[in-house]
């Protein structure tokens, strides 16, 4: 049986399983901590890094999805610092791909769009780097839009961890890692996809996306998710 | 097979009376240096020559690895006491055969009494020149596995844990973690399994030491590992080295396999309950694999990404068992220490910082090679005595440390004694062992833009400001570097510097900005020279706007 710690968040007394994340436990008390990589029902990578937070008497930002509770820790999800680091990683995000909100099938229904409007993020000071990314539309239907990509890899994890198909990979790396599927193929021609759409609706832009959808009509469906992995026997993620 | 230590002082006298049969003893170096410029072509024609004139019974010829001194290769050294000659051509042989028992051939001769042979103090590399990498023979004349023979036979796993902690010896990795508190940590780790890894994915540009140490000692490396098996209750060890270094490969492969044969690998090791295989793993040609989550993904066969730490390795490593990881030059180090124990390594060094520390020097200087240091020799001493100083009468600039993690320390801070603490809080640090010197001729910015494309092409791009980050810094620094950044420019890198510092996700995207940190703490008039006066003081950088008189 899982001991039981209590620590603090924002001065907060709050308390959970050892075995449970910062994130975990903050989302429990209604303490907003913003993520985009991490999503219920998957497993945790730490790579957006939006969700840092301060812990008293630690030199390093902490991860909150994915280092799990001390007992006596102090936990700090706020602050000057935070807001300036978590504005500047949006904004890296934005100038990386071509993320043209007016034109998106995601408009209004974006989790990166929510997240710069959350952070107060409304302009760049880094440059756009406007890449030359592919769009693929060979699936019957779905489209991969690798402008809108923010490489979450929540398709990834969705597609190896729920699905069991792992279509979905990375390929190359630094500035030119891209997700693809199977070994670089088209999508359509893929042996290994099972056309179940998981993907598309784990994914938090427009970058995956259903065929016949036009500007801002595409919302997400993600009740999937958590009855699947209650079915599976554990809500929580590995 | 039990081996026990009269059986091993035995094998030493042997080995010893059957090198006595021979009047000389002529040393090649066959490691990657002195191979480029064809020391194994030497090697043929050597052996040609001796047997031409019948002297294969009296003089011995034996394959080594590194002596040092690379950038004079091909190095030969003629034993006993005989000298050591340099840039030998095959057409030098005759001469250096037939001077076996008169006088050296003067124009060949590289001179040892000069500070680069005798300042330097060899633990790592005590062997490296000296034995046959591929002959387990000759690495136990010289005092092989009785490490681990008395670490086996004589000592408990905590005692050999105790004796690392006492001598104070540190991760040579580059972050300087105490070498006993890991081991300690995976043998007080709970697992069915433990494993020990070996990282020999030296990748930081300019640095060539643990290349080195496992082509020209390999039993040495496969020694700590076992000790390290020992201590912490392992009883599998992964070797990982990158596919770039075939040579160090080969012989570690052939190590393994003579090993084994001996009894000093597998099954009950030395008669004793210990059992331990070695394996090796290649790398694939990424920088980050040397990070340790990193290249335990690539062992597993994933791709080679750095997960969130903790948990540590120590507690879930390579296949979510405990796992030691250490770096070839602290693997190096253990064996030494267990034969001749804690107090003689403690001796040397200071403070915090006991032992010795290899170096490869290069760029800017006269001595371009392998140097084994004690820890406190200052940066002067070994730049100045040991490198030789600067070539061609130029003026010393920077010495870069640490590879792309580092910094470049200036010339007011060369009197610095050398540890781990003193480098990083000159901004840059220990690292691995790679010391680049630059002269006047060298831009600073242009530098700053080297390190930052490196860390670029080698990020792996699972976070996000590593990933786009480090894409910025280097737009910034070329845009610094061909006249056309402004003030503002400069104030937007600062910013990235800071944001990828204290955000990413591994130690490669945390000290990726440290080559710019450094530059600008130092050098930063050189920075404003670029943007306000569009000029490179160093004459490096062309500038896109040249400035009109």
């Amino acid at each position: 049986m899982a001991t039981v710690k209590t620590f603090k968040i924002n001065d907060e007394d709050v308390s959970g399983r050892e075995d449970e994340t910062i994130l975990q436990i903050a989302r429990e008390n209604d303490i907003f901590i913003p993520t985009l990589c991490n999503m219920e029902g998957l497993s945790s990578v730490g790579s957006c890094r939006l969700c840092l937070v301060e812990v008293k008497g630690w030199t390093k930002l902490a991860t909150a999805c994915v280092t799990k509770i001390q007992e006596g820790m102090e936990v700090y999800t706020d602050s000057e610092r935070l807001r300036e680091y978590r504005r500047m990683i949006v904004e890296l995000l934005f100038s990386e791909g071509n993320h043209i909100c007016a034109v998106c099938v995601s408009n209004g229904r974006c989790e990166l769009q929510d997240m710069a409007q959350i952070l107060g993020m409304n302009h760049l000071v880094v440059p756009y780097r406007r890449p030359n990314l592919k769009i693929d539309a060979s699936h019957e239907r779905f489209i991969n839009d690798q402008n809108r990509c923010i490489l979450c890899t929540r398709c990834v994890r969705v597609c190896d961890e729920i699905e069991g198909a792992h279509t979905w990979d990375v390929m190359g790396r630094g500035i030119e890692a891209t997700v693809i599927t199977d070994l670089n193929e088209p999508w359509g021609a893929s042996q290994s996809c099972t056309t179940c759409g998981k993907c598309v609706q784990v994914c938090p832009t427009g970058a995956l996306f259903e065929k016949g959808k036009s500007v801002a009509e595409m919302s997400k469906k993600r009740e999937f998710l958590p009855y699947l992995t209650s079915m599976r026997g554990n809500g929580k993620a590995k | 097979m039990a081996i026990n230590m009269d059986e091993l002082k035995e094998r030493v006298v042997a080995s010893q009376e059957a090198d006595a049969q021979f009047t000389h003893s002529i040393r090649v170096c066959m490691a990657s240096g002195c191979l480029s410029s064809q020391s194994d072509l030497l090697k043929k024609e050597l052996e040609a020559e001796l047997k031409k004139r019948g002297l294969e019974k009296t003089c011995q010829i034996k394959g080594v690895g590194c002596f040092g001194p690379c950038a004079n290769g091909p190095v030969i050294a003629v034993e006993p006491n005989g000298p050591m000659y340099q840039e030998v051509k095959v057409t030098d042989i005759p001469a250096i055969v037939e001077a076996l028992d008169t006088k050296p051939v003067e124009k060949l001769v590289l001179p040892t009494d000069t500070p680069f042979f005798n300042r330097q103090v060899k633990i790592v590399l005590e062997n490296s020149g000296k034995i046959d990498p591929e002959s387990i023979e000759d690495y136990i004349a010289a005092g092989g596995f009785e490490g681990l023979v008395r670490a086996l036979h004589e000592m408990t796993p905590q005692e050999v844990i105790d004796s690392l902690t006492k001598a104070n010896l540190r991760g040579r990795g580059g972050g300087g973690y105490p070498t006993g508190l890991k081991w300690s940590t995976v043998a007080k780790a709970e697992g069915a399994h433990k494993y020990v890894i070996c990282n020999g994915d030296e990748g930081d540009p300019g640095a060539f030491m643990d290349r080195s140490v496992m082509e020209a000692d390999p039993f040495r490396v496969l020694e700590g590992m076992l000790i390290a098996g020992y201590a912490v209750g392992a009883d599998y060890g992964y070797l990982y080295v990158r596919a770039e270094y075939p040579l160090a490969v080969k012989m570690l492969k052939a190590a393994i396999r003579q090993a084994t044969k001996q009894g000093f690998l597998g099954k009950n090791i030395c008669g004793t309950p210990f059992s331990f295989e070695v394996d090796i793993r290649l790398g694939a040609g990424a920088f980050v694999c040397g990070e340790e989550t990193a290249l335990i993904a690539s062992i597993e066969g994933k791709r080679g990404q750095p997960r969130p730490r903790p948990p540590y390795p120590a507690e879930s490593g390579l296949w979510g068992y405990p796992t030691l990881i250490n770096n070839v030059e602290t693997y190096a180090n253990i064996a030494p220490i267990i034969r001749r124990g804690m107090e003689w390594f403690h001796d040397i060094g200071f403070h915090k910082n006991r032992g010795t520390k290899v170096f490869a020097l290069s760029g800017k200087i006269n001595n371009i090679g392998l140097i084994e240091v004690p820890m406190g020799i200052t940066l002067r001493e070994i730049i100045y005595d040991i490198g030789g100083g600067i070539p061609n009468g130029k003026a010393f600039k920077a010495l870069q440390t640490g590879g792309p993690s580092g910094g470049c320390i200036p010339a007011e801070h060369l009197d610095t004694p050398i540890s781990y603490e003193s480098l990083s809080q000159l901004g840059s640090m220990m690292g691995s062992g790679g010391m680049i010197i630059m002269d006047e001729t060298s831009c600073m910015v242009d530098v700053a833009k080297y390190f930052m494309e490196f860390c670029m092409d080698e990020s792996c791009g699972k976070c996000v400001p590593c990933r786009v980050g480090t894409a910025h810094m280097y737009d910034l620094l070329s845009k610094i570097c061909d006249g056309s950044a402004t003030l503002d420019d400069l104030a937007l890198l600062e910013q990235l510097c800071d944001v990828v510092k204290n955000t990413s996700l591994c130690g490669l995207g945390q000290s990726s900005p440290n080559p710019v940190l450094s530059t600008l703490r130092y050098f930063r008039d050189e920075y404003m020279a670029h943007i306000v006066e569009k000029r490179c003081p160093a004459g490096v950088c062309k500038m896109k706007h040249a400035v009109e008189a």
